[in-house]
Parts: structure tokens; sequence; C-alpha cells
């Protein structure tokens, strides 16, 4: 029976993107989340324009989810067939505070509709959706913790309804001072060698662990 | 199987969901102008829950300190719903989906967050709080996808249940408005100056609501008046991260999704309840959707220009509505409806009238390009 | 003009932008000139009330008003406070 398997993952932390455990880019030197991300930008030439308009969380999933796609593991899947599912303890509570201040005092009161507009957290999925054309299943959850046993069958259970044929998972959190992401993407394609991992609990929750 | 087993609705119009359904027959409109200088410095239309009547009610049942206005509507609508069905909240065989875009989101302004710890502000939290209080033994699951989180939510439980996890998922709904949500949408100018007109030739605008809302859904019947869960689906437009798609993409996608799980045609859906926020772009694009999958003679509603777009809430109570209008089939009447207004030919339902419903369709769409739709059927 | 351009570019989170990168009669909408959207629009409207005291009603009026630096700095002198 076909089932899913993870091919490949990435994280984002502590200013190091690491692609399936490997540390692929690092700049120690950023004195903030806002720099790291544009040193990381400028780095994987992505010239995408509109990722200067994302707030700091959105920005983080996109370049998760560029390193994740650099080699294209959606082209011959139609766009209503991968799915984005992603999740956070934080909602986006960062931008939410942003906003906050902009509407604190009526004396001072100039609500800003492009920080409001990011005051969402499937607001990510969005963007990395219109960048790839996916048009498939989507959903954002949040737990206290990344819920590894939940994403695994939550998926499991779309691709053995048909509802997809592939997925982007994974965890992207932001809180004042931290941050962190985990994404991967997972296929029922059958690999052409022994790496690619069973889509589980248990090996979401040891692939999430691994940068520890 | 998966069965709808019991509702709740909690709103301006109503502390259940026959009071609600009631008020939404006759065409009655909860929106209303606000004039709250806390909430926004001009005036403006909302449909909202009286806060006296809200803590008479919850009086009742508990103590008002320790809980916030979300949360008192959700306990009190979680109340109401498991009551009535018979449900046992307190096995681990019962799970709970939570749907919110904001959730206690008023804990920001620095006046309201001194009365509550510091983590009270997050979803995750305002699921325990919801889960604690019912001695319900398991991890709630929190979804937060915009406005069309409380459909996702009903798709999922209705998921949770097929997969053998849990026999019964409630699943809850709620937002209030308040003054980050009003000015966020007053910054996007997509509020209208007036009670919402969905679907009409003069739509200005969206009006916000706030509501909470409870479905008992079971793989166990209790009864007559169950109603089946077909299939759902979602999709992204992947077109613009606030604006719909011009070509009604995702939503089409959606429905499609919900077609096939549901293994019906178009053309064997007899309702649509519609999303409906009256923008100039949301229902011009859900009447391109619909047009594309042959359903130009299917009557369509939205129940927005009653209670106004409840964001978290609005798939959930939308959704009982719908099933309320299956239970005694009625069609209700899209209250500020007057004239079609959108490019498709459609079927809005402007008088309230009988007629025999047996599959129909929920449509909702959300800012980041997300749709999503489920098909329900009479048992 | 140059001190609108660097307001735009502020407001608008133009990065690695410089004012003279912004012709004052190039589109600012649309696939040519700065190609800005529709949530650009609605935060330039907020850029008129904060650094000019001018309120718009009818998000529609922006499509002439926007056009460019040009249109946008004489709509500026034309309703000043």
């Amino acid at each position: 029976m076909k089932q899913l398997k993870i091919k490949t993952y990435c994280h984002i932390k502590n200013h190091q993107i690491y692609v399936d455990g490997q540390v692929v880019f690092s700049a120690p030197e950023a004195d903030s989340m806002k720099k790291f991300l544009k040193l990381a930008f400028k780095h994987i030439k992505s010239g995408y324009a509109k990722f200067y308009k994302m707030d700091e969380i959105s920005k983080l999933g996109f370049i998760a989810a560029e390193m994740l796609l650099k080699n294209k593991p959606y082209s011959d899947l139609r766009p209503e067939e991968v799915g984005v599912v992603l999740s956070n303890a934080q909602s986006t509570l960062v931008t939410d505070k942003l906003f906050q201040e902009s509407i604190q005092n009526n004396a001072d009161f100039y609500p800003s509709p492009s920080v409001f507009v990011y005051t969402l957290p499937n607001i990510m999925i969005g963007e990395i959706c219109i960048r790839y054309e996916l048009r498939g299943e989507q959903a954002f959850y949040i737990f206290e913790n990344f819920s590894a046993n939940f994403m695994a069958n939550y998926i499991n259970h779309l691709f053995l309804s048909h509802k997809l044929k592939a997925c982007i998972g994974g965890w992207v959190d932001q809180s004042p001072g931290n941050y962190e992401a985990f994404l991967y993407w997972a296929d029922d394609k059958i690999a052409d060698d022994q790496t690619s991992i069973r889509h589980t609990g248990n090996e979401l929750e040891r692939l999430y662990n691994l940068t520890a | 199987m998966v069965y709808f087993i019991a509702d709740n609705i909690i709103s301006p119009l109503g502390f259940t969901t026959a009071e609600n359904f009631r008020a939404i027959e006759k065409g009655e409109v909860a929106i209303d102008i606000m004039h709250d200088h806390s909430m926004y410095p001009e005036p403006f239309p909302a449909s909202m829950l009286s806060t006296k009547k809200l803590e008479e009610e919850f009086a009742k049942v508990s103590v008002a300190d320790e809980f916030t206005r979300l949360e008192k509507m959700l306990i009190l609508s979680v109340w109401e719903a498991v009551n009535k069905s018979g449900v046992d909240i307190q096995s681990e065989k019962t799970g709970i989906v939570l749907s919110t875009t904001k959730g206690n989101i008023d804990l920001l302004d620095p006046k309201k967050s001194q009365a509550f710890e510091e983590t009270r502000i997050h979803l995750w939290k305002l699921g325990h709080i919801i889960s604690k209080y019912f001695n319900n033994p398991n991890e709630p699951v929190v979804l937060s996808n915009a406005c069309i989180s409380g459909v996702l939510a009903i798709n999922l439980a209705a998921g949770l249940i097929q997969q053998g996890n849990y026999d019964n998922i409630v699943v809850i709904g709620g937002d209030i408005v308040s003054r980050f949500v009003v000015s966020g949408f007053m910054s996007f100018m997509s509020l209208s100056p007036s009670a919402c007109k969905p679907f009409d030739k003069n739509r200005d605008g969206l009006s916000l609501g706030e509501a909470a809302s409870t479905l008992v859904l079971s793989k166990n019947k209790t009864g007559d008046n169950d109603i089946i869960f077909l299939g759902g689906g979602s999709a992204n437009d992947a077109n613009h991260i606030s604006g719909p798609s011009r070509t009604g993409e995702g939503s089409f996608i959606a429905i499609k999704k919900a077609l096939k799980e549901s293994g019906v045609t178009a053309n064997e859906i007899d309702h649509i309840s519609a999303h409906g926020t009256a923008t100039p772009y949301n229902d011009e694009m859900e009447s391109i959707a619909i047009d594309r999958h042959g359903m130009n003679r299917v009557p369509v509603n939205s129940f927005k220009g009653n209670l106004g777009h409840t964001l978290g809430a609005a798939g959930l109570v939308e959704t009982a509505v719908l099933l309320h209008e299956i239970r005694s089939n009625t069609l209700v009447k899209t209250a500020g409806f007057q004239k079609l207004g959108v490019s498709r030919a459609i079927r809005v339902v402007d008088q309230t009238v009988n007629k025999e419903l047996n599959t129909c369709l929920k449509m909702a769409s959300g800012f980041g390009g997300s749709n999503a739709a489920l098909i329900v059927q009479k048992a | 003009m140059q001190k609108l351009k660097e307001q735009i570019i502020e407001q608008l989170n133009l990065e690695d932008m410089e004012p003279e990168d912004i012709g004052e009669n190039d589109p600012l909408f649309g696939d040519e000139g700065l190609g800005l959207d529709s949530i650009d629009a609605l935060e330039l409207i907020v850029l008129l009330e904060k650094e000019y005291s001018i309120k718009i009603e009818n998000p529609k009026d922006g499509q002439k008003i926007f056009y460019s630096i040009h249109t946008m700095a004489e709509f500026i002198q034309d309703h000043k406070k």
C-alpha cells in the first residue's frame, strides 16, 4: 500500500539553516532575526520581490520553504495535490503586538493594513502557496509544543482519503527574541535511494529534534 | 459514518440554535451601530452580545471572574450542546477541536491583561482552559486558519472519528469583536457603514460579529434529527494573501474535493450556505465558483446579514443554522439582500420558504487565499 | 517629492530601494514600475493621513491619486491642511 515518505527537511534556528540535518548557511554575525533573514534571503538568491513585505514569521516560513523546495519536488504534481499543513505555539503574537502598538492610543491611531494582514498564522501558508502555485489542502494548528503524532496522523489521513499526494508539513514559530522552523516535504513517490523516511509520529519527532 | 448529533449557537440573537434560527427565519438583524471609543474612535456597525446577558447566563453555570469574555461564550456553548447530545465529555473517546482566529486578543490591551496570566493570550491555552473546565482528558486541537477555521474544524473532527481514535468530537468555535479586529478591518476599508448586504448589487463591505458555537459529531446515531457528514475539502487560491482569486480557483477545488469525498455530484446539491461576507470581491468570487460547478439553480443564502461575520465561529454557526434548515425543511432568506449584484446567474434566497432539503453544501473562504467546503445529508 | 519618496519607501517596506530608483512619472501600480498591490494602496492611504492629515474616504479614488509620485505630490499640494 502506498504511503507518504519524508524526502527532505529543513531546520532554521540560532541563525543557521540545515537541510537534511546538515548546515547549509550560517550567519552568526546577524544581530537580529530580521537581519539574519535578510542575509539568508540574499544568500539563496531567491529574488522574490514580495519577500520584504512579509512579517518576520512569514519570512521565516518562506525561507524554509525555499530551501525545502529547491529541487522542485512538486513539479510533476498537480497544484491541488500538494497540501501545506503548518503549526506553532505563538500564532502570530509578535506581529500582533506590533499591530497593537499602532492602535493603542486614540491620539496616535494609525492601524496598518500590511501589518494587520499578517496577524493570522495561515498567511504564511498563503505566501508559500502563491510562490509555488500550490492549491491543495491547507491548515494551521496551534499546539503548546510540536505535535508530531497529530501532524503525522492528520496528514496521513488526508493522503489515505485521496485528498493529497504530497505535503509540506512542520512547525514555524516566533516569540520575542527567539524563532525556530522545521519544515519537511513528504510524498508517495518511490525513492531511488534508501534514504526516505516513513511519515510517522516517531520519525517526525526524531527529525524535529535532530538539531537540538 | 459521522453524525451531527447536537449543536449550539451563542450570539446576540439567542443562546441556543433554536432561538437563533427563529430570529434568522424572520430576517432579524443583530448588526447595530456601536458607539464605543474603547473599541474604535468612530461609530462602527457590528453584531455584539449584551455583556449583561452574557454575565447573567454565565452566572448560572460558574464563577465569572476567572474567565474572559470569549471563554464564557465558549463554555456556555459547549455546556448546552454537550448536555443535549448525551455525550460524555470526560471520556477519553471524546475529543475537542477549537476553531478561533484571534482568541483572547483583547488581552493585548494592558488594561485588560492584568487580570490574567501571560500565557492566557495563547490559543493553545484557550483550548486548555475549555477542556480543563469540562475535565476532558485529551489534548485539544486548536485550528487557526482565518475565516475557514470553522469548516476546517468540522472536516478535521469527521476525519478523527473516521480514523477510529475518537467516538465523539466536540467542535467549538468562537471569536469576539475587539479593538484589534475592528481597527484591522477598518484599515482594509472592508467594513460596510451599515448592516452588510450579501450578494446584493449595492453591497459595500462586511459587518463584524461575535459568536460562539458548538457542534457535537459522533460515530453513533442518536435519533431522527441526526444529520450525516458526507465529505469536505480545502484548497488555497495561490493568488493573493488578502484578495480572493478572480476565478474562484480555491473555492472551486474545495467544493470539488467535498463532492468527491461525499460521492455526490453537483446536481444532487439542494442548497448552498455560502460564505457571503458582502464584500464586492468575495461574493463575486463565490458566484463564479458556484457557476463553474453548474449550480446556478441551487438556492444560495448567507447568514452574515443577520449575525455579521463571526470569523472563527462562522463556519460552525452557519453550519448549525444549515442543519436546522435541513431538519425543518426551510430555506431562510438572506437578510440584506434585495437585488443580485454578481456577474454569474445564481439563485439567492430572498424569502423564507419551505423546501425539502436533503444534501447541502457549506462554503467558506478566508484571508491567505484559504477556502474550504463541506457537504451534509439528512440521515 | 524627495521626502514623499522616502516616506513611501519606509511605509511600504521597499527594502534596498533608494529615492533615486523611483521615477516621478513611473506608474506605481501594475507590472511596470514598482508593482505595488492593493494592500500597498491601503498603506498609502494611511500614509496620507499620518503624514499629511488627508483622509481618503473611498479606496477607489486611490487609483488616480496614486498613479505616480507626481500625481500623489500634486494631490497632496491641493489638499494639504
